[in-house]
């Protein structure tokens, strides 16, 4: 190989590329669709070059799987985004998968209360890595219109790492749309910093400290029973 | 009036009303006082004697419904009070107040009288603390079974810690579980599942593909509504809430179900212009809340996000975004004011007509479409015909109410028995079907949408022809709103999923001092059981989803 010329610029100034299969088929005015701003940038070089993590980030951000996950009112706006009209689809991530193991994204689209977020804990736990988190409408971010009840979970952040809000109660689709956008690009570009506020975690109830609730209730759970304990004073 | 089958007028019931004397001669001793609500008079009686004094009221009086069952804690008693109606004649009410003393909290069970006692009793355990003696199964049903207190009680202490334990729930038919001559199975559905339209748990024990027994555990959407109304001011900050109940959204029955109550209670009329909007919308809700019902069932049985769903949801969207025009949202409108609306119909008002005008002109070819692609399709009719089967009784004896009940022949509607809004005035028809069967629960449905459509357009044009000096949309209405010291009133209304009621009780002050919520999805799924015992599973599925619960409304 000569000293001089780089490999990569021993292909640009090389012989043009064979085209005319291609023009011949795109016919006469024929659109530039298939001349897409990639295949422009390298001139006539059929080749990318690219690190492969970043070609496998761009993968994924271009295609997720959502998981079929409702829990509120939330999840009303949710289902209309992924139908007709808005079609988060054409995104490339509107296939909702009903099995967390299949998914790679969960939208929590609604409030989590304190029996759901073991559940909703263990749903997340369930999918493969790398995951992502879209939390939708007020209660999934602070609790929202209900963050003062005795029940409520003060948003989802509490309990699983989330990567981006989208507020509204609820986000019109379009919201929803465009926060699904947003944590598109933020993985193609490999950013992702998901923060988690207050673990609530599921813990053996042996290995809670003894106070006067834990007292309570040593008749009725066992040592080995996963529990989650809740510090309402805590909350933010 | 029921129209069909007049029953014989009892001795208790004149044209007039209910005749509470009569009554009150007919339980005697029971009887140790008298209290008068709105909506009805109220008996007091002894807490050891509630399942006589309700025996009597439904065997000798014709009370076969108990509508609501609430709870609530005074400074000096707790309180159980017993809302009952009869099915013939919504109008017909009576209450039956149980007072027990704050130390030693035990109330006789309703549940032999009534089986739909059984859930409304169970919740007012979980959270008011009132212990229900005989009760076949009194344990939470809301909140976790380790919660220490009763949140809605007087004392409860909000920032104590709580733990919620997650484990391997037990096969309530433990003999046979994992017996080597049983094939019973206990399977988990829920609460996270297609299936189950929300987070619903359905605890279900197999014997091979079918139900033997299906037990199904509420609360993972319990977020405190009531306690949330309850320290809300009656004039502004309650009505956000009721969208959130049913969010299908039945947004605008479920505020007018708020609003009648407190209109009542603090005696507030009502312009007519507004009650024709008020009825407008209703029926736009309900056309949406039924189209989704209609997607999600279809779904539940041919599997995924196909033709039948895309269809429904397109008709959502229409529906969705006249709404939007109408309230300025598309799902939680907080368009109804206390003796009235937000605002008059967005200008220009012809638009908004043509547009309403155009659905309902593209509607009869979309329910020909739905027709041709569930109701006369074979594979459906074979999954729902005969499937799910609720016997009239049972739909009466669990307190079903709404398309549930409508479909197992029980002929009742309060927008016909219990007018309120414009309904009275306008020309429509109460659809009903006697084949008890998830099938029927979908031919409801798909009436009720056209009948919905014919209202609506009534409506419009009544409203095009309104002469523009009177389109007053609200009445008024004091800044604050403090009703009169221990007023009580019961008010029902009928949502997309039936009567939605709200209790309430006054105390003076500008929030009301108990709130309660009678909703329809709580009764209607209480009749699950009964309807899928015995089935194949994928029976349970279809008869879950032909009961189009909002877990929302289930939980409140």
């Amino acid at each position: 190989m000569s000293s001089e010329k780089s490999p990569r610029q021993s292909i640009i100034d090389g012989k043009p590329a064979q085209t005319k299969t291609r023009d011949a088929r795109m016919g006469e005015g024929a659109d530039n669709r298939f001349n897409s701003p990639l295949r422009e940038a390298f001139g006539t070089s059929p080749f990318i070059l690219t690190k492969f993590d970043q070609f496998l980030n761009w993968c994924r951000g271009s295609s997720m799987f959502m998981l079929q996950f409702g829990i509120a009112c939330c999840s009303l706006e949710m289902m209309h985004t992924y139908a007709v009209k808005h079609d988060l689809d054409r995104f490339g991530s509107g296939v909702p998968r009903a099995s967390p193991r299949q998914a790679d994204t969960i939208i929590i689209p609604g409030t989590v209360v304190s029996k759901f977020a073991p559940r909703m804990k263990r749903v997340y736990d369930q999918m493969a890595e790398p995951k992502f988190v879209v939390n939708m409408g007020s209660c999934a971010i602070s609790g929202g219109p209900f963050q003062e009840g005795y029940n409520v979970v003060k948003g989802a952040e509490e309990v699983i790492p989330v990567d981006i809000h989208v507020p509204g109660c609820p986000p019109r689709p379009e919201a929803l749309v465009y926060g699904v956008v947003k944590l598109q690009e933020r993985i193609a570009n490999g950013e992702s910093s998901p923060v988690v506020v207050k673990p609530y975690e599921l813990e053996p109830f042996g290995d809670l400290e003894q106070d006067e609730v834990v007292e309570k209730l040593t008749e009725q759970l066992d040592d080995d029973d996963l529990v989650m304990r809740y510090n309402w004073a805590d909350s933010p | 009036m029921s129209l069909e089958e007049p029953q014989p007028e009892s001795t208790y019931v004149t044209d007039e009303g209910v005749d509470y004397d009569a009554l009150e001669s007919l339980l005697g001793a029971h009887v140790l006082g008298r209290e008068t609500h709105l909506n009805a008079e109220a008996f007091v009686i002894r807490p050891d004697e509630v399942q006589e004094v309700l025996g009597l009221l439904k065997d000798e009086a014709g009370f076969d419904y108990l509508s609501c069952v609430t709870a609530q804690e005074y400074e000096d008693r707790y309180e159980s009070i017993y809302h009952l109606k009869k099915y013939g004649d919504m109008t017909r009410e009576v209450g039956v107040v149980v007072p027990v003393p704050r130390d030693d909290p035990v109330s006789q069970t309703a549940a032999p009288v009534y089986k739909t006692a059984d859930w409304h009793e169970r919740e007012a355990y979980d959270l008011v603390g009132i212990e229900y003696e005989g009760h076949p199964d009194l344990r939470r049903i809301l909140l976790p079974e380790t919660w220490q207190g009763h949140p809605l009680g007087l004392d409860y202490d909000q920032d104590k810690p709580q733990i919620v334990p997650y484990r391997e729930h037990v096969n309530p038919i433990e003999g046979d579980y994992r017996d080597s001559d049983s094939d019973t199975m206990f399977i988990n559905i829920g609460p996270h599942h297609p299936a189950t339209h929300g987070v619903l748990h359905l605890k279900a024990v197999l014997d091979g593909e079918q139900v033997v027994d299906v037990d199904p555990d509420i609360g993972y959407l319990h977020r405190c509504e009531e306690q949330m109304c309850q320290q809300s001011t009656y004039r502004h900050q309650i009505m956000p809430y009721p969208d959130r109940w049913d969010y299908a959204p039945g947004g605008l029955m479920n505020e007018w179900a708020y609003a009648r109550a407190v209109e009542d209670l603090a005696d507030i009329d009502v312009p007519e212009y507004a009650q024709v909007i008020r009825t407008m919308g209703a029926e736009l809700c309900r056309m949406c809340s039924h189209m989704l019902a209609l997607g999600t069932f279809c779904l539940d049985i041919y599997g995924d996000f196909t033709a039948i769903f895309m269809y429904a949801m397109r008709d959502r969207e229409k529906l969705q975004s006249i709404l939007e025009d109408l309230t300025g949202q598309r799902m939680m409108f907080n368009y109804l004011r206390l003796g009235g609306v937000a605002w008059d119909l967005p200008e220009p008002r012809e638009e908004f007509f043509e547009k309403t005008r155009d659905f309902l002109e593209d509607l009869p070819v979309a329910t020909q479409e739905y027709h041709d692609l569930i109701t006369s399709n074979e594979i459906f009719q074979i999954r729902t015909v005969g499937t799910g089967v609720l016997p009239p009784e049972a739909a009466k004896e669990y307190g079903a109410t709404g398309p549930v009940a409508r479909a197992s022949g029980v002929d009742m509607d309060l927008r016909r028995d219990d007018p309120y809004g414009y309904y009275d005035e306008l020309d429509w028809e109460v659809a009903v079907e006697h084949g008890c069967d998830n099938y029927s629960r979908l031919l409801v449905r798909m009436r009720e949408v056209e009948q919905s459509a014919k209202i609506v357009e009534q409506c419009i044009d009544l409203l095009e022809e309104w002469p523009e000096e009177d389109r007053e949309i609200q009445s008024n209405v004091p800044r604050t709103l403090k009703p009169d010291p221990d007023t009580e009133v019961y008010r029902g209304v009928e949502a997309a999923k039936g009567e939605l009621g709200i209790y309430m009780r006054s105390d003076g002050t500008a929030k009301p001092a108990r709130f309660k919520i009678r909703s329809p999805c709580f009764s209607n799924l209480s009749t699950l059981g009964e309807m899928a015992e015995g089935e194949y599973v994928a029976d349970l599925i279809a008869s879950l989803g032909s009961l189009d619960i909002i877990l929302g409304e289930v939980d409140r």
